[in-house]
């Protein structure tokens, strides 16, 4: 729950602006949402007309909403970190749009960007999450498992379970904007903890620079290995520069429980299971997660998190609580029939090809998961899964047998 | 530009903290930067904001190119080279067979230097290219400028380019807005450059916001070409099929005086100083920036176990017909002057046009299966 997090923000004192003490960082500190303050003000030779993108070929969240007049208003600031507006729509700039799906076009480039830019992803985010309106509304935060019911999958359709989120963490800036020290001091507090990790959880973690070649191969053979970004919407944000450097893999020993280190957000954590133990897959999701924030509390750091924006990641697209729950399931006569797609929207489901994102279904086999991110919670959205999979397990059933299926009522609108 | 906040939020870190990895790499930046070095430079700032970090980046980012050994870093602004010298002058050294900190460059654009160059077999020589590139003063580089300044370039290039008349009459493509027929005779001529692909380049930043301020200008004959914010401010290209290599160079070097004069007169000359010659982004280019080729059938030669050494001691270099970074097809090379720094434009023109004439003929022995021993060159 987030409870527990929200003991801490009362009980800590509050500070009006980021600051580091001495040259390392040893603790993280806590920023007050409300007392955000810029840095230095940017300096322009040219007014902000001249320096205005051209974004009259581009279709993407940021293009949509950034106007002359936001740009105006906007482009002097910068974070306490120095990150500013051009650096945050770069990446949207840069890429005017994807034939399948409406980009964000923009990265935050640390916690306070979501502060300091908000006229421009106040809109951005309230297009991408259906209507959330982050001045006005909360985000909850569950992760208790238990509440999860039917979550146990056919096998007979349910090839494979995963749960994955990002988290990052506090004080330090994320992947578009970090500097070498500040990546590597993620990879520090992180893999620190995960060595505190016990039980079902007790793992290594593998550095992408040191990794050997007999250990590279078992993860490629794991499909656990993520390779360095070649997606021009990741590189010109930055994401990928210094590679490999603080870059790792973290698994346990029974290869169901997996943490990213420094790839698109400072870390990825995954859990996964062949089979369709949805439930069983987001209990260790929860225990994993609630154990590892335990172990970098108690050195003194904790993730970026806020009650009006949830979880704070890279990508405004994975606020709220950055989850992606999803199975890859075996659908053929679904997959054939026209009202699928309707089926999909209605549930509140996305389908992928089982490559993932910007990838074709192979064989009738889906990667089906959960379209939302913000504005519910992690146990809402895992159940809008399970209720979603089974519906279409039964669908399949029913085709199966000749009958008819049928498509089920659209959800009530959630924020307007 | 402006001030780079972000560097002095980096200076919270150590030196040591954010000194990057470099046990992997081969390329110029990271045989030269120490840890002391990067100590000493990591605090200061040219005055539009470029940082030693920023100008390493691609070096970081890029261990190392199979083929050839890259530089690793760029220059944002002209200021760069005197502010980031500690790194920059050993990678210079390096790069340019020891240039010294004190030595002086040579400008030479007088075509009536070059003798012969009108007599390459056309044969065998397809086409003759001499290209170079400018910096235009008072703006930053394509690593570090903003769109403002980007277009700023651009608005002032159109309008000396327009202002040239004659064998120098024009007209300018812009990037953005370009029909698709004048994409496709701009394809067929071989003049449309493409957004940069290779990391070497977009590690650098120089493919941000493409292809806005991004266009080509070329002259009605199609033998003089102007790219504006590719890689460079300008790079600018005289060509023409077959091998009078002497009437390219007169046209380049005629045109390039030019456009000088018209940008002076804008209060806007050419980044130039005597001890670098033409400041350009990437160190590779000092000097003249000039790269003089041609399109030569060498399939024997090309074979021949000493090719390599052949075009070491002409002071040349092979790539494939598709530019840097492409292998050669069907025995037909590129091969151009190695040298940009401590000569002139003519010294390294006239390289070319005797070093090629020389492989022509060694070919040509060759095809009759005679021995080229007797014509391997000294070293120049």
């Amino acid at each position: 729950m987030a409870s527990s997090f929200s003991r801490i923000l009362s009980s800590k004192r509050t500070i009006g602006v980021l600051t580091f003490v001495g040259s390392s960082v040893t603790a993280g500190l806590l920023l007050h949402r409300e007392h955000v303050s810029a840095g230095n003000p940017v300096r322009r030779s040219y007014p902000a007309s001249a320096e205005y993108p051209d974004l009259r070929q581009h279709n993407n969240c940021m293009a949509t909403h950034l106007t002359p007049a936001i740009y105006a208003k906007l482009c002097d600031k910068a974070t306490p970190n120095g990150y500013t507006l051009d650096l945050a729509i770069q990446t949207g700039v840069d890429n005017p749009g994807h034939p399948f799906i409406k980009t964000v076009g923009m990265v935050a480039g640390d916690e306070e960007s979501y502060e300091v830019f908000a006229d421009l992803l106040d809109p951005v985010i309230k297009e991408r999450h259906n209507g959330y309106n982050p001045s006005t509304m909360k985000h909850p935060t569950d992760l208790d498992a238990s509440k999860i019911h039917s979550g146990n999958f056919d096998s007979r359709y349910v090839l494979s379970s995963r749960v994955r989120t990002g988290r990052s963490i506090r004080g330090l800036s994320l992947p578009p904007a970090c500097t070498r020290a500040e990546r590597r001091e993620v990879e520090r507090v992180v893999v620190d903890a995960l060595a505190g990790l016990k039980d079902d959880l007790d793992g290594k973690y593998y550095s992408l620079t040191q990794m050997t070649d007999k250990e590279q191969q078992q993860l490629i053979d794991d499909h656990f290995l993520f390779d360095k970004p070649v997606s021009p919407l990741l590189t010109c944000a930055g994401m990928a520069r210094d590679w490999p450097d603080a870059r790792g893999i973290w698994h346990n020993n029974e290869k169901t429980f997996l943490v990213w280190v420094n790839e698109e957000d400072h870390t990825r954590v995954i859990s996964m299971e062949k089979g369709g133990n949805m439930k069983r897959v987001f209990e260790r999701f929860c225990k994993g997660l609630k154990e590892v924030e335990r172990l970098i509390q108690e050195r003194g750091w904790e993730f970026m998190w806020n009650e009006k924006l949830g979880y704070i990641l890279t990508c405004p697209s994975n606020l709220g609580t950055g989850l992606r729950a999803g199975v890859h399931v075996k659908l053929p006569l679904l997959s054939k029939d026209p009202r699928l797609v309707k089926i999909l929207e209605n549930l509140r489901l996305q389908k992928r090809g089982t490559g993932g994102v910007d990838t074709a279904a192979v064989g009738g086999v889906f990667d089906i998961s959960n379209l939302d991110r913000l504005g519910l919670s992690e146990v809402q959205l895992v159940q809008t899964v399970v209720d979603g999979v089974n519906y279409l397990i039964e669908c399949e059933k029913r085709l199966e047998k000749g009958q008819d299926i049928k498509v089920p009522p659209p959800p009530l609108k959630q924020f307007k | 530009m402006a001030k780079n906040c972000h560097n002095d939020y980096k200076m919270k870190f150590t030196g040591e903290e954010e000194f990057p990895d470099l046990s992997l790499h081969n390329n110029h930046m990271a045989k030269v930067l120490t840890k002391e070095i990067y100590g000493k430079l990591r605090g200061k700032s040219t005055p539009s904001g470029f940082t030693v970090d920023d100008v390493i980046q691609t070096g970081v980012d890029n261990p190392g190119h199979p083929f050839i050994m890259t530089v690793g870093c760029v220059a944002g602004d002209e200021e760069c080279y005197e502010v980031f010298k500690d790194l920059l002058d050993p990678i210079i050294s390096d790069r340019h067979g020891g240039y010294k900190p004190t030595d002086k460059h040579k400008t030479d654009l007088n075509f009536e230097n070059l003798k012969g160059g009108d007599d390459l077999d056309p044969n065998y020589v397809l086409s003759s290219r001499v290209r170079t590139g400018r910096s235009i003063k008072g703006f930053t580089l394509p690593p570090h400028n903003s769109r403002g300044e980007r277009r700023g370039i651009e608005k002032l290039s159109i309008e000396a380019l327009a202002s040239l008349d004659g064998e120098f009459k024009g007209k300018y493509y812009p990037l953005n807005g370009m029909t698709d027929a004048e994409q496709d005779l701009l394809i067929n001529d071989h003049f449309l450059f493409d957004k940069p692909v290779s990391p070497l380049l977009t590690c650098a930043g120089m493919a941000r916001d493409w292809p806005d301020g991004r266009g080509i200008w070329h002259n009605d004959n199609k033998t003089f070409l102007v790219w504006v914010n590719e890689e460079d401010h300008l790079r600018v290209i005289s060509m023409q099929l077959g091998g009078n290599m002497k009437e390219v160079f007169r046209r380049f070097c005629v045109g390039l005086k030019k456009i000088e004069e018209i940008f002076k007169k804008h209060n806007h000359g050419f980044s130039w100083n005597e001890h670098l010659g033409y400041i350009l982004t990437c160190p590779s280019n000092l000097g003249t920036g000039l790269r003089g080729g041609v399109h030569v059938k060498l399939p024997k030669l090309s074979t021949h176990a000493k090719f390599e050494e052949i075009l070491t001691r002409l002071r040349l270099q092979k790539r494939g017909t598709g530019g840097v970074d492409t292998a050669s097809v069907g025995g037909v090379f590129d091969i151009s002057n190695a040298d940009r720094l401590g000569s002139s434009e003519v010294d390294q023109v006239q390289l070319v046009v005797d070093g090629v004439k020389l492989m022509v003929e060694m070919e040509k022995k060759l095809e009759k299966n005679e021995s080229i021993d007797g014509m391997i060159p000294a070293q120049k």
